[in-house]
């Protein structure tokens, strides 16, 4: 924390520990994102039809793709907490990092809410099967997210084991299924000749679907959070974050195949639990007692690597003074941001608690969307500043300024396609950025140290 | 020149300024509900009067459409509530070209704004060891 650090015993500051490894990496991110397989991207299937499902899911995953390549640049070059937020801080200004690290917290913590709220909804229909009808889901809200909570407090590499373990058995559980409707025959199990329909909305509705094409891959970005806890952030978080890419490509298009093979569009479009509804489909106990299992896992999964994303972001914002000092510290046996863990619990809880789910996860979409187009920003103005060999990069990604180009229109896309059907959500949403930022200009910069926004031993930027 | 040194924020102003943005954040939710609830009330009841006496053929369900939809417990006037209910994408350019100039005037802001404190950021750095 600026200017007031806390001290260890020895008198030297206290740093978070590096003992994470390449597959820490891709639990983070896949962790995160895995339970939009399981639930969520099918409202892609509402907004167009299957097929705009489909389109959405390519073209998003080139959105994505973008995403990974240019974080894993940026993050291998500026290994440090806060991801995104510290290279903005370092790249474009102090305003623009501020904006980032809110984006990173809003977006993260509204998808712990919502994941929160899908597990509370899985027990209900769980506790249904077995004969207990209507039961609360409160507490198992805040159960899921206070044990969580507890878990990140406690020490980054048994959360991100814990992720890497239920993360590695629920993505398992989609290939089994796969495997279970065998997919070779047509007609068997899968009757996709009678269920695909053409384009309801014809072309628009295409359009339409990327806002909840972002639900297929939303989070892996978050993977660069770790940067300042891994041995080696210039071979793991690359190879976390293209593998954890590679993984939720094949994810996502088994999901998209089963789904739509089993279920008329208009049901899938608005289902909550879409795979879980498929395996109860197929009439096998088994496969729907793997599901319920899986679906509560991929959950889990996420709502923890969101605490453990929100609150690296949030502690980053408060070491820089950006929010208040408090929030700064590193628990000094654990290692751990814990009061910034610890504040963000209420947070999580009292957003699942507002019952507004699609509002939330509109938040969550658009704050992603926000900090995906900071990064094409951030990618020209990083390769101008410091040109290649200008800097030691980690890893230099292939075809600049192509994914930097290609990631702006498709944002732009996105931008449109959350205008149909949540045009006040998004106007609402900017208003709070916009509000935010003035609030930062007026009131919270005066609290800054500017030099110390700076500590990358670079060379002085191009233009500057 | 000599670098800028901050004052120390008081604990009564962190309490303050983090309850700002969490208020900001409540009231960004919340306002949207205010457009939608109109607009959703007038829709279920335009749906819930369709739904009554529909048949699967009436609503254009194939004989594998309509086997799914009992599977899932489903009976022609509950799925007609689904299949009936629609997103309507006509576009109103005024409410476009305003969310256009939000976004891009809140971007326009941004980088300039950011690259006037970075500038004094890489001042402070570079030239003030």
């Amino acid at each position: 924390m600026a200017g007031e650090k806390i001290m260890g015993s020895s008198n030297k500051p206290i740093a978070m520990l590096k003992v994470l490894n390449p597959f820490h990496i891709w639990a983070l991110g896949v962790g995160i994102v895995l339970v939009g397989e399981f639930m969520g991207w099918n409202f892609t299937v509402g907004k167009g039809g299957a097929y705009a499902s489909l389109i959405a899911c390519w073209v998003i995953g080139l959105l994505y793709t973008c995403v990974a390549m240019i974080d894993s640049e940026v993050t291998s070059t500026v290994a440090a907490a806060g991801g995104q937020y510290t290279q903005a801080k370092h790249i474009i200004g102090p305003l623009m990092a501020f904006n980032v690290g809110l984006y990173l917290v809003m977006a993260y913590t509204m998808l712990c809410a919502a994941d929160a709220l899908v597990v509370g909804d899985l027990m209900k229909s769980g506790a249904e099967v077995m004969g207990y009808a209507n039961l609360d889901t409160k507490p198992f809200v805040v159960l899921t997210v206070a044990f969580l909570a507890w878990l990140n407090y406690r020490g980054v590499f048994a959360t991100l084991t814990l992720n890497l373990v239920i993360t590695f058995l629920a993505f398992s559980s989609l290939i089994i299924l796969f495997f279970a409707v065998d997919p070779l025959h047509q007609g068997v199990v899968l009757q996709h000749q009678a269920l695909l329909t053409d384009l309801p909305y014809g072309w628009i509705g295409v359009v339409a679907a990327l806002q909840f094409g972002m639900w297929y891959y939303l989070g892996i970005e978050g993977t660069c959070q770790a940067a300042e806890e891994v041995r080696s952030a210039g071979r793991s978080i690359p190879l976390g974050t293209m593998g954890g890419m590679m993984t939720l490509l094949v994810a996502a298009t088994i999901s998209w195949f089963v789904a739509t093979g089993l279920m008329p569009w208009q049901y899938l479009g608005q289902a909550v639990t879409p795979m879980y509804d498929a395996a109860t489909l197929l009439g096998s106990s088994q496969l729907q007692l793997m599901l319920f299992i899986a679906t509560a896992f991929a959950a889990i999964a996420s709502a923890n690597g969101c605490i453990n994303d929100a609150s690296r972001a949030w502690f980053s914002l408060a070491r820089d003074r950006y929010m208040p000092v408090f929030f700064g510290a590193i628990h000094p046996k654990y290692r751990t941001p814990y009061r910034s863990v610890l504040f963000l619990v209420p947070i999580a809880v009292s957003f699942a608690f507002t019952g507004l789910l699609d509002q939330v996860i509109t938040f969550s979409i658009l704050s992603g969307l926000l900090g995906y187009t900071f990064m094409t920003f951030n990618m020209i103005k990083f390769r101008k500043m410091w040109p290649l060999g200008s800097i030691h990069r980690g890893y230099i990604h292939p075809f600049h300024p192509i994914p930097a180009i290609t990631l702006l229109t498709l944002c732009c896309a996105t931008y449109f396609a959350t205008f149909l059907g949540y045009g006040a959500s998004l106007l609402s949403i900017m208003a709070f950025y916009i509000f935010s930022s003035i609030w930062f200009v007026l009131r919270r910069y005066k609290y800054v140290k500017r030099a110390d926004q700076f500590t990358m031993p670079w060379p002085r930027p191009k233009g500057y | 020149m000599k670098n800028y040194t901050p004052p120390n924020q008081g604990m009564f102003g962190q309490i303050f300024d983090t309850i700002l943005v969490l208020v900001l954040v409540y009231v960004s939710l919340m306002v949207p509900l205010l457009f939608k609830a109109a607009a959703k009330a007038e829709d279920a009841a335009t749906v819930a009067a369709a739904a009554v006496k529909a048949s699967w053929e009436s609503l254009g369900q194939n004989a594998v459409q309509q086997a799914q939809w009992v599977k899932l417990g489903y009976d022609p006037e509950k799925a007609a509530t689904l299949i009936n209910s629609r997103f309507d994408y006509t576009i109103d350019p005024i409410m476009l070209l305003i969310t256009i100039a939000v976004v891009g005037g809140y971007f326009w802001f941004m980088l300039k704004v950011s690259d006037q404190e970075y500038r004094e950021v890489i001042r402070e750095k570079f030239d003030n060891k």
